[in-house]
């Protein structure tokens, strides 16, 4: 039995228990609190599925998300009577919320057969291999290597990633994401850029000083 | 929003140097060892958010005014884009154009640790200036809003208002 | 239901409660809540596609130490490095978004005097 299995288990109990707290409490700062313990745990899921590089970054944000949240929530008083709309209709959405993650997760076990099974925990899909030939460039055949492909992108990734091959010059970079987040792909960083960029601009903007032509034009009326 | 302790101030002149130190060697060794561009941003952020938390928002506005931190988040962003349009050099859009050097150590991996500093200034300018738009923002008794960013340009009321 | 498909299904039970508290809850706190459960959800959902088991010891990341000797073993063993450089950038994004959110939501308190949506939607400014 695989001892990283059974800790991610007792992990991710904690962290549903932690979520549901978090959203069913009616108050407020104890709602934040149990959120900054759902994101720890996600660090130390991290760190147990071999991804430092995710662990640091999601600690340090989780800090700063707790930062703000707290900041907004302490000050303002809040008398909210029941925290639930109807239940007619909530009830209606949980039902096909619940009926769809059933068949997703159904499909996905492997229940129908063929292309769309999920591979057991552990296993992923760069463990395959495929045949030489089916990685040469077009028209060339004869440039094809004569040991097995890995059959993914991430396994391709990890083979030829540091060195490269005879048509592509590999990153360099020791960090296998790093070299695949700035150089491989790369394009997908500068959208990613432009997204946290709007995304504070959008706050600045909703946070402007404003009145002043509001209290120029009530003062005119007068 | 005011400062906090005398003991918080004199740990916070102790610890937030290390704290940007850390954040400094993050970014830069990001192609060797865990981190990166974005781990390294939010850590510099972070040591800016606690220097503001801890001295109050006087200080804060002399030393670390909100339109630095608007100008250096437009500046990382740009860098970047020149990083990847510099790439032309070489062949095409984000070419990796400078030599490799060997792998684990600091001079190696071609452009990664010039892109990896660009994405570290932008990252973490950009959340400091998020930060401090949200706790500086406050509603004063006169049903104005005092926020650090200056809003629509002033046309000036009938006595002439200033902002 | 075998127990190596159990991950799976608490991650996307995760992502069941995240959605619920954005769909039934009504104040603003509570939705941003929901959305910042749902984003780590989903983070975890794809890292945990990637993960390859080591026998006996701890998961090799995809870091080269120790100079290009190691690389064989790195290369036959090591977890997959695609959806860790895909929920790397969205981790960050995940963060923008919450203070995007939390900005609007500031707005709407010195706006509306309440966090209740409700409320909000019976007044007029």
């Amino acid at each position: 039995m695989d001892p990283v299995l059974i800790l991610l288990l007792a992990l991710f109990g904690f962290m549903l228990i932690g979520s549901i707290v978090a959203v069913e409490t009616r108050d407020l700062l104890s709602s934040v609190i149990c959120l900054g313990a759902v994101g720890f745990g996600t660090s130390v899921a991290f760190l147990l599925l071999g991804a430092p590089d995710l662990a640091i970054t999601q600690v340090v944000v989780e800090v700063l998300v707790l930062v703000v949240l707290v900041r907004v929530v302490i000050t303002r008083k809040d008398e909210t009577q029941a925290t639930s709309r109807s239940t007619l209709g909530v009830g209606s959405v949980m039902l096909v919320l619940g009926v769809l993650v059933a068949v997703m997760f159904w499909m996905l076990a492997g229940a129908s057969g063929g292309r769309l099974k999920m591979r057991a925990f552990g296993e992923p899909l760069m463990s395959e291999t495929v045949a030489a030939a089916a990685s040469a460039p077009a028209g060339e055949p004869e440039m094809a290597t004569t040991q097995t492909e890995p059959g993914s992108i991430g396994g391709a990734y990890l083979k030829h990633g540091l060195v490269g091959t005879a048509v592509s010059r590999g990153t360099g970079a020791a960090n296998y994401v790093m070299g695949i987040v700035l150089d491989a792909r790369g394009y997908d960083t500068l959208g990613e850029a432009t997204v946290i960029f709007t995304a504070i601009i959008g706050a600045y903007a909703v946070l402007r000083r404003i009145g002043r032509q509001a209290h120029a034009r009530d003062v005119a009326d007068r | 929003m005011q400062g906090m302790s005398l003991i918080v101030k004199n740990i916070t002149r102790l610890v937030a140097g290390f704290i940007a130190i850390f954040g400094v060697y993050t970014v830069f060794y990001g192609h060797v060892s865990p981190g990166g561009g974005f781990a390294g941003g939010v850590i510099l952020a972070g040591a800016l958010v606690l220097i503001v938390l801890a001295f109050g928002e006087e200080f804060s506005r002399k030393v670390l005014p909100h339109g630095v931190a608007q100008t250096s988040d437009a500046l990382g962003a740009m860098s970047f884009l020149l990083v990847a349009l510099f790439g032309y050099m070489a062949g095409g859009f984000f070419v990796n154009f400078l030599p490799r050097g060997e792998p684990c150590t600091l001079f190696s991996a071609g452009t990664i640790p010039i892109s990896n500093l660009a994405i570290g200034v932008k990252v973490g300018a950009g959340l400091f200036g998020a930060f401090l738009a949200l706790a500086l923002f406050r509603r004063q008794s006169d049903g104005h809003s005092r926020s650090p960013i200056a809003g629509r340009p002033n046309r000036g009321g009938p006595n002439g208002e200033e902002s | 239901m075998t127990l190596p498909m159990l991950p799976y299904l608490l991650a996307l039970l995760l992502l069941v409660v995240g959605l619920y508290a954005i769909v039934a809850k009504r104040n603003v706190i509570k939705i941003i809540v929901g959305l910042a459960i749902l984003d780590y959800a989903v983070n975890l959902i794809l890292v945990l596609v990637g993960y390859r088991t080591t026998p006996g010891a701890a998961p090799m990341a995809p870091i080269l130490t120790g100079g290009m000797a190691n690389e064989p073993a790195l290369v036959a063993g090591a977890v997959d490095p695609l959806p860790q450089a895909l929920v790397l950038t969205s981790i960050v994004i995940s963060l923008s978004v919450t203070a995007l959110l939390v900005a609007l939501g500031l707005r709407l308190y010195e706006k509306y005097g309440t966090f209740d949506t409700e409320r909000m939607r019976n007044l007029r400014g």
